[in-house]
């Protein structure tokens, strides 16, 4: 490179070393006491017995042992699968339909978009709250709707079938960010593409299984990705429903029979309501490893199912 | 050769006028399936006003009337009486706009370090940044927890606002993959002119990336007035409370009352709509760049 001759005395390599770690300092400090510090001492502490108020005492593999052995702990991770399983696809799925009738050359497309995207920005906490308010029993929005159409009303947060669908249900309307992201991906199909279909002879599926679905796999593989995670974290809805059921319940907001206790909640408990750290501490390394062992499973998949594009 | 293919289209699907007909049903069709997604959309928003300014007495009742027999825009006022929520408002504007500017220059430095500076180490450092993303935020909760603690610092608003100030892994990327599209021979003329990798970062990159450090900033706001969990460990006392934690105070163990819960959560998230609107373009454009949740 030419700039390397007018270097002066510190070798001009060595000086963008020097500015490429002082300009990355605020992230490599942050990571080593902010991340790398407590991934280490936290698996400590997973082997240990540790209450805050005194110092923790070495137990092995105790608190695994107990954790594994509990049963609102398999409850927990029960739900947690629950929602895994069903509310990651039904957000996406309900995200690609608005996104392709987004994606029709429609007029007015920024208003419905801006309106789709809305429901997202509203705070978690106030959005469950209308959520719990919509969905009431009695006086709720919806089964007062469903009651004019004489079909069968659920008791959304008071039975314990319906607890998690009514979470699935009030989770599609924040299904906005994923619209953007999807409807980004389908203006991003090559329009050769879709001629080179109708030479084909291809028909309206065949275009959507051979055409749009592949063109768009990588966004759907990073909102399953995203989705996963986020469920598997899932914490502040599960604790208003509970507060606002008025449900203490040993000191916990589970839900009728404990079915809105979620893995990340019963973590929460473990650590600030019981103040056993070091089962905590165990459930973090399970979810760590748990999310990565899906993240990974994704990937590893993702061969299968995802292409990218030929750019 | 758009004008032949549709001819030739329409000679072997239609007769002649069939086509257009036909697309003018398939749009009709789906406006009109946007329009009741739009209403379903909307509907909540207009059923949280509706009842934050009702009476009590119809808003625990089996009305399901849009319109307020009598129009209550005392419950905004009451609001603040049953809850200290102006001091909710002032703490949270606080913490947001301190870890705006937090986020802002910490992400920004450190991109500018992945993306125009030529070390080595960038190599190694971007995907470590990336990894870190999938990391479970329980993991490091108690940790920090405990460090906090010993520190004498839970019950005060440093645990969260020092880990703003240390730059997030994603608005890391945001930035960075914006830093990347501006040409490398900017910086490059720059240095061998002199200037300092400082200089160029504050007088050249900056003033061309309003809008990522618009998004940033907004996204920030936006997480920080929202966040719940961070709040619900480390703020023990009332004074201190953001409006998350503070919503919770006007949900009553056995009799809640609906009107003022809606009037709070209504205050609660127009602010966020106000500066939704007026950022929208750098908005779309943020998620669109990385597919971030707001």
């Amino acid at each position: 490179m030419q700039s390397c001759k007018g270097g002066g005395r510190m070798n001009n390599r060595k000086k963008e070393a020097v500015a490429g770690v002082l300009f990355a300092g605020p992230w490599i400090i942050g990571f080593i006491i902010f991340t790398l510090y407590p991934i280490v001492i936290s698996l400590y502490y997973s082997f240990t017995k540790f209450s805050v108020f005194k110092p923790p005492v070495f137990v092995g593999l105790q608190s695994y042992k107990e954790i594994i052995g509990n049963d609102l702990f398999l409850k927990s991770l029960a739900n947690t699968l629950y929602m895994a399983v069903f509310a990651t696809p039904a957000g996406i799925l309900f995200a690609l339909v608005l996104a392709l009738l987004l994606n029709m050359h429609i007029r007015g497309l920024s208003i419905y978009r801006t309106i789709f995207y809305i429901p997202t920005i509203v705070p978690q906490v106030a959005s469950t709250i209308l959520w719990v308010w919509i969905l009431n029993a009695r006086y709720g929005l919806l089964n007062n709707f469903l009651k004019m159409l004489g079909v069968y009303q659920p008791n959304w947060f008071q039975d314990p079938r319906f607890t998690k669908p009514a979470l699935i249900l009030m989770g599609l309307w924040t299904a906005g960010s994923s619209m953007v992201v999807l409807l980004a991906a389908l203006q991003d199909v090559p329009r050769t593409l879709y001629e080179v279909a109708d030479i084909d002879g291809a028909n309206r599926w065949d275009k959507f299984i051979y055409v749009v679905l592949p063109s768009i796999s990588p966004s759907v593989l990073y909102l399953l990705i995203t989705g996963l995670i986020y469920n598997f974290q899932l914490f502040t809805p599960a604790w208003i429903i509970g507060e606002s059921q008025g449900g203490l319940n040993q000191g916990v907001y589970g839900g009728p029979e404990n079915s809105l206790m979620f893995y990340a909640s019963f973590l929460y408990y473990n650590a600030f309501s019981y103040l056993k750290m070091g089962h905590a501490s165990a459930m973090a390394w399970i979810l760590f490893v748990i999310t990565a062992l899906v993240t990974w499973a994704a990937f590893k998949s993702s061969n299968k199912w995802v292409t990218y594009g030929g750019e | 050769m758009e004008v032949n293919k549709s001819m030739e289209n329409s000679a072997a699907n239609d007769i002649r006028t069939g086509a257009p007909r036909r697309k003018a049903f398939k749009t009709l069709l789906t406006h009109l399936c946007l329009s009741v997604i739009t209403i379903i959309f909307i509907f909540p928003f207009i059923w949280m006003l509706s009842t934050s300014l009702k009476e009590f007495r119809e808003a625990s009742s089996l009305s399901l009337d849009l319109i307020p027999e009598k129009i209550m825009w005392q419950n905004y006022v009451d609001i603040f009486q049953k809850a200290p929520f102006g001091r909710y408002m002032i703490n949270t504007v606080f913490l947001a706009s301190v870890n705006v500017i937090g986020q802002v220059l910490t992400c920004s430095l450190v991109a500018y370090s992945l993306s125009h500076i030529n070390w080595k180490g960038r190599k190694y450092l971007f995907p470590i940044i990336m990894a870190t993303i999938l990391l479970p935020y329980q993991v490091t909760m108690i940790p920090l927890y405990i460090i906090y603690n010993k520190l004498k610092l839970v019950g005060t608003y440093l645990p969260l606002i020092i880990p703003a100030f240390v730059a997030a892994p994603v608005y890391i990327f945001l930035m960075r993959q914006f830093f990347m599209t501006l040409p490398p021979s900017i910086v490059h003329a720059a240095r061998i002119d002199g200037a300092s990798h400082l200089k160029i970062y504050a007088a050249v990159v900056v003033p061309l990336s309003k809008n990522v450090f618009t998004a940033v900033g907004v996204f920030t706001f936006l997480n920080t007035w929202s966040d719940f969990m961070g709040p619900l460990i480390y703020l023990n006392k009332p004074e201190l409370y953001t409006i998350s934690i503070g919503l919770k105070s006007y949900i009553g163990e056995h009799n809640t009352e609906w009107h003022y819960v809606m009037a709070a959560s209504t205050l609660a998230t127009i602010p966020l709509i106000i500066i939704f609107f007026f950022a929208q373009k750098q908005f779309i454009e943020g998620i669109n760049m990385t597919g971030i949740k707001g």
